[in-house]
């Protein structure tokens, strides 16, 4: 299958070893990645924050650039989300009739990585190796948003090695929330503290997920408090083999 | 002057300027109706959650049920107890100084012991007993004011779910009555949480399910 | 903020009032305990519904309906509320419904009035309005009394005391209370304690203010859900009941309260039913009441519905499971949110009832938008999406003044970069320029203005050298 991959801007700039884990397992599973490079941003901050006219205008763009498309991948479940849930809202505020139909079919071809693997292709195994003790932090836009379920979960179940514990309260957030980690700083970091105690009681190494938005504030923490625990994103897990990673 | 009706219906209509003025109203409900278990299954069912409030429960024949209601009034130590006027007189049980409700002030209902009253039917799923003040069940007041409640509950006027009692108290509601819905003694989780029986209506609530099919000599508990 | 001014003008921006809460260790303790206590019971009786989802669109839609013709159901409530022998009045705002209601009481030479827990009549400051007036409002709820004779504003829709704990509360009432100088801290001595300085009340004085849980438009018919019997006492004992509720309460017909029945003990109390559900219709000889006023409030609910999508806010049916399941409820607890309405809800109920520019605006940004109060919501309405279109009216009003605000400057030119890509490109050469100085032991550990409030307790994960881009070129070639 030819897959589109939409990497998300934080990710582009930020993680971008998450976007080679993702090309790697791709590749491994015998699919054909394109990279459109005219992407950017899907607007998400902007549409959260209040700026529906610049979202609005992020939306165009982004139709515009995987029109041709057939299937769009994405590590972000919370870029997902903003295409599959915020978009139409924005299309149907704009009274566009063709604009509302192009809409919908992008959000109905747009697809979050785990969600891919798992309820597109049937794939839970994908071959991956990582002797490690991890925890899973089901973040709020996968759960709630997306009705991800398990998948995540079960992809990790047949990691060769991999060591899983629960995450006591896994579906409660994390405290990030955007511009809410900066403009509700005091609240936000409440919740990170709770967040990370319930890592720190896992004794697990990892705490992975699919929003590197969320395992970035995660991690701010566990780096600040010294807790020889670090975050990795689910994508980097599945792209481990023996012998380290592919990509 | 435009009064202030007209202000708010104003508001409200200029409000809705984006609704149809005919429209399709919400599509039918698909929650559940109608209880598809057995009878015998919905005494057990109601029994089982009227416990769940700290409810005493106990079955017993119409002919066995005042002497059995005696037995438990007398363990509690009650000597005073309040009925409605038309309390079903075969129902009364004996050796109480029994006082009959027509018309007693709020002091003389409130110096009783407790209240006896049927109702007009009760909820297996949710443990509830509903009187709508009609016949045997006294005016609202009756079973508030004593700390403690005696029920009578005919074993035919068990509904399985919420929505059959909605449908069975319509007529009632239709015709003005108050209804009151009882599950339970007063209760208040109002301090850290913790549920504290009997705030300001009885701290006790006791129900007795007439059935005839039921064997008299089985005592409950 | 006095505890008799009108419950829902806000005073305070949330991140403030937050950072204040959230030093209290005692508040946060206390809330932490009894969200998590009442979330896992309310996960019990929910799950064992297997029609819960039904339930759900049911109330949803049986609301959604009713407010879209809302006019025909107010009338029709009107008509039947009369036909019983009761009053029906009519109050633009807080205000006009407080003189409504002293007037009828001042007309009955009333000193003393009881009341059942109302939001409402908080919403209204109804008690301060009374006691100008030299009449006394008694609140008759545990909570409420914890509440007012601690001369302390709610925090919380169902569990007004949720903020105190036991030893704190028996304090109060061995200050306020007759007959308490040998009270213990036991949840069941201090109740009894309360049921003794009330039953008294109950039995001496003849008028009675309650809320309204619902209001039947077809049989005139108001029911108010509760657990201690302070109800009861309330609506059966007076000679003069007065009802006081928003307008969006009224439902159309009888046959509706049996999804309403079962949605409002579950996601409230988290219990099946809860003890006392009364059902009235107007007067009734030899029967309760011998007057009954019922006055329909619109108090800035008729702009709520002007505004539609944010409508669905009308739908609520004041459960509380928004605030219970919400994780900064949870953690700053309800006083934060200075007002009546506290938690999600109230995050976006408040500022539709405060005029813009009011520190109220800050409310929709009190949230991480993670989606769990939509998730348990009874009457279905998607919080999260209302906080949105919210922050979006926000920013809207704040547009004439773009040129001294420094986040809409940002989003702006953040906008133009997203929208050209080789602008896109350039900025994360200059972003990751920029972060040099920033930089310690590969991570970012302190940042200037807006910013610092993320690096105060967390690191930054600096920006890549090589963008993903960059190495999908370089892997093409």
């Amino acid at each position: 299958m030819k897959v589109s991959l939409f990497i998300s801007c934080f990710n582009d700039m930020l993680f971008p070893q998450t976007g080679r884990a993702v090309v790697s397992v791709l590749e491994r599973l015998g699919h054909e990645v394109a990279f459109p490079l005219e992407q950017t941003c899907c607007g998400q901050m902007h549409n959260n924050s209040g700026y529906g006219p610049e979202a609005t205008a992020l939306m165009r763009r982004f139709a515009d650039v995987f029109a041709d498309a057939e299937t769009i991948v994405c590590p972000s479940s919370s870029c997902v989300v903003t295409v599959r849930v915020a978009y139409p809202r924005l299309a149907a505020a704009t009274g566009d009739q063709q604009l509302i139909a192009r809409i919908a079919d992008l959000g109905a071809r747009t697809f979050e990585f785990a969600e891919f693997l798992v309820k597109k292709l049937g794939i839970e195994d994908v071959g991956a190796y990582y002797p490690h003790r991890v925890t899973y932090h089901s973040t709020c836009n996968s759960l709630r948003g997306l009705g991800l379920g398990d998948a995540a979960t079960r992809l990790l179940s047949h990691v060769r090695g991999l060591d899983f514990v629960e995450l006591p309260r896994a579906d409660e957030c994390c405290g990030f929330g955007g511009t809410f980690a900066i403009k509700n700083a005091d609240t936000s970091i409440a919740m990170l503290t709770d967040k990370l105690a319930a890592i720190r009681g896992t004794q697990a190494e990892i705490c992975t997920a699919v929003d590197n938005s969320c395992l970035m504030h995660i991690a701010g923490g566990l780096s600040r408090e010294r807790s020889g625990r670090r975050t990795l994103h689910l994508a980097e897990i599945l792209a481990s083999v023996e012998g380290g990673v592919a990509a | 002057m435009t009064s202030a009706k007209d202000t708010i219906l104003g508001r409200i209509r200029q409000a809705l300027v984006d609704v149809p003025e005919t429209e399709a109203g919400p599509e039918a409900w698909r929650f559940r109706q109608r209880s598809t278990e057995d009878h015998s299954a919905l005494l057990d069912r109601f029994t089982e959650r009227a416990r769940g409030y700290k409810v005493r429960v106990e079955r017993a024949t119409r002919a066995e049920a005042p002497a059995r209601a005696a037995r438990i009034l007398a363990e509690a130590g009650l000597v005073r107890l309040a009925l409605p006027a038309d309390f079903p007189v075969d129902l009364a049980p004996e050796g109480f100084d029994l006082l009959r409700d027509d018309g007693l002030d709020n002091a003389t209902i409130a110096a009783c012991d407790g209240v006896l009253t049927t109702c007009a039917c009760a909820i297996a799923e949710t443990g509830t007993l509903v009187l709508d003040h009609g016949v045997g069940q006294g005016r609202r007041k009756l079973t508030l004011l004593p700390d403690y409640h005696l029920c009578f509950v005919e074993a035919s006027a068990i509904l399985g779910l919420v929505p059959e009692a909605v449908e069975r108290m319509q007529p009632s509601v239709a015709a003005g009555r108050p209804l009151t819905f009882i599950s339970g003694p007063s209760a208040t989780s109002d301090i850290e949480l913790n549920r504290v029986e009997g705030v300001h209506g009885p701290r006790t609530l006791v129900v007795v399910i007439l059935d005839e099919a039921f064997p008299n000599e089985t005592e409950t508990h | 903020m006095s505890v008799d001014s009108p419950g829902i003008i806000v005073e305070r921006a949330f991140p403030a009032a937050a950072r204040d809460a959230l030093r209290d260790s005692q508040l946060r303790r206390n809330i932490g305990k009894a969200t998590n206590t009442i979330r896992a019971k309310r996960k019990a009786v929910v799950a064992e519904m297997p029609d819960w989802q039904d339930l759900r669109d049911a109330g949803y839609a049986i609301k959604r309906d009713t407010l879209r013709h809302l006019d025909r159901h107010l009338l029709a409530l009107e008509a039947s509320v009369t036909a019983a022998g009761g009053t029906v009045h009519w109050a633009r705002d807080g205000e006009e419904a407080n003189r409504m209601v002293g007037d009828i009481l001042a007309g009955h030479q009333a000193k003393e009035v009881l009341k059942i827990k109302s939001l409402t009549t908080d919403e209204i400051g109804l008690n301060g309005a009374l006691s100008a007036r030299g009449i006394e409002p008694i609140e008759t709820d545990l909570a409420e009394v914890i509440v007012q004779k601690g001369h302390d504003r709610s925090s919380h829709i169902l569990v007004p005391a949720i903020h105190r704990n036991r030893a704190e509360i028996r304090e109060i009432f061995k200050r306020e209370l007759p007959d308490t100088e040998h009270l213990t801290d036991e949840p069941r001595d201090l109740a009894d304690a309360a049921r003794r300085y009330l039953r008294q009340k109950f039995l001496t004085v003849p008028y009675a203010i309650s809320g309204a849980n619902f209001a039947v438009a077809e049989t005139g018919s108001v029911a108010i859900f509760e657990s201690e019997g302070n109800g009861r006492m309330c609506l059966t004992l007076p000679r003069v009941l007065i009802s006081i509720m928003g307008i969006e309460k009224v439902i159309p017909r009888w046959a509706d309260m049996s999804a309403f029945l079962q949605l409002l003990p579950r996601s409230s109390t988290a219990e099946r039913m809860n003890p006392y559900n009364s059902v009235w219709s107007g007067t009734r000889a030899g029967e309760g009441p011998e007057e009954f006023h019922l006055v329909l409030l619109d108090n800035g609910r008729s702009d709520v519905l002007a505004d539609e999508p944010a409508r669905d806010t009308l739908n609520c049916i004041r459960c509380s499971a928004c605030l219970n399941i919400c994780p900064v409820y949870e953690r700053t607890g309800g006083r934060a949110y200075g007002s009546t309405y506290p938690g999600p809800i109230g995050a976006i109920l408040t500022p539709q009832m405060n005029a813009p520019p009011s520190p109220a605006d800050s409310l929709p940004f009190a949230s991480s938008l993670c989606g769990a109060c939509y998730e348990v919501c009874p009457v279905k309405i998607d919080i999260p999406r209302i906080l949105v279109h919210l922050r979006g009216k926000v920013v809207a009003a704040r547009g004439a003044k773009t040129a001294l605000d420094g986040e809409a400057l940002v989003m702006a030119a953040m906008a133009r970069v997203f929208e050209n890509p080789r602008l896109y490109a350039l900025a994360h050469k200059a972003a990751a320029i920029g972060q040099v100085p920033f930089i310690r032991d590969g991570a970012i550990k302190s940042l200037p203005g807006p910013l610092a409030g993320w690096t105060a307790m967390r690191d930054l994960t600096p920006i890549a050298k090589q963008s993903f881009r960059e190495w999908w070129k370089a892997r093409d070639r």
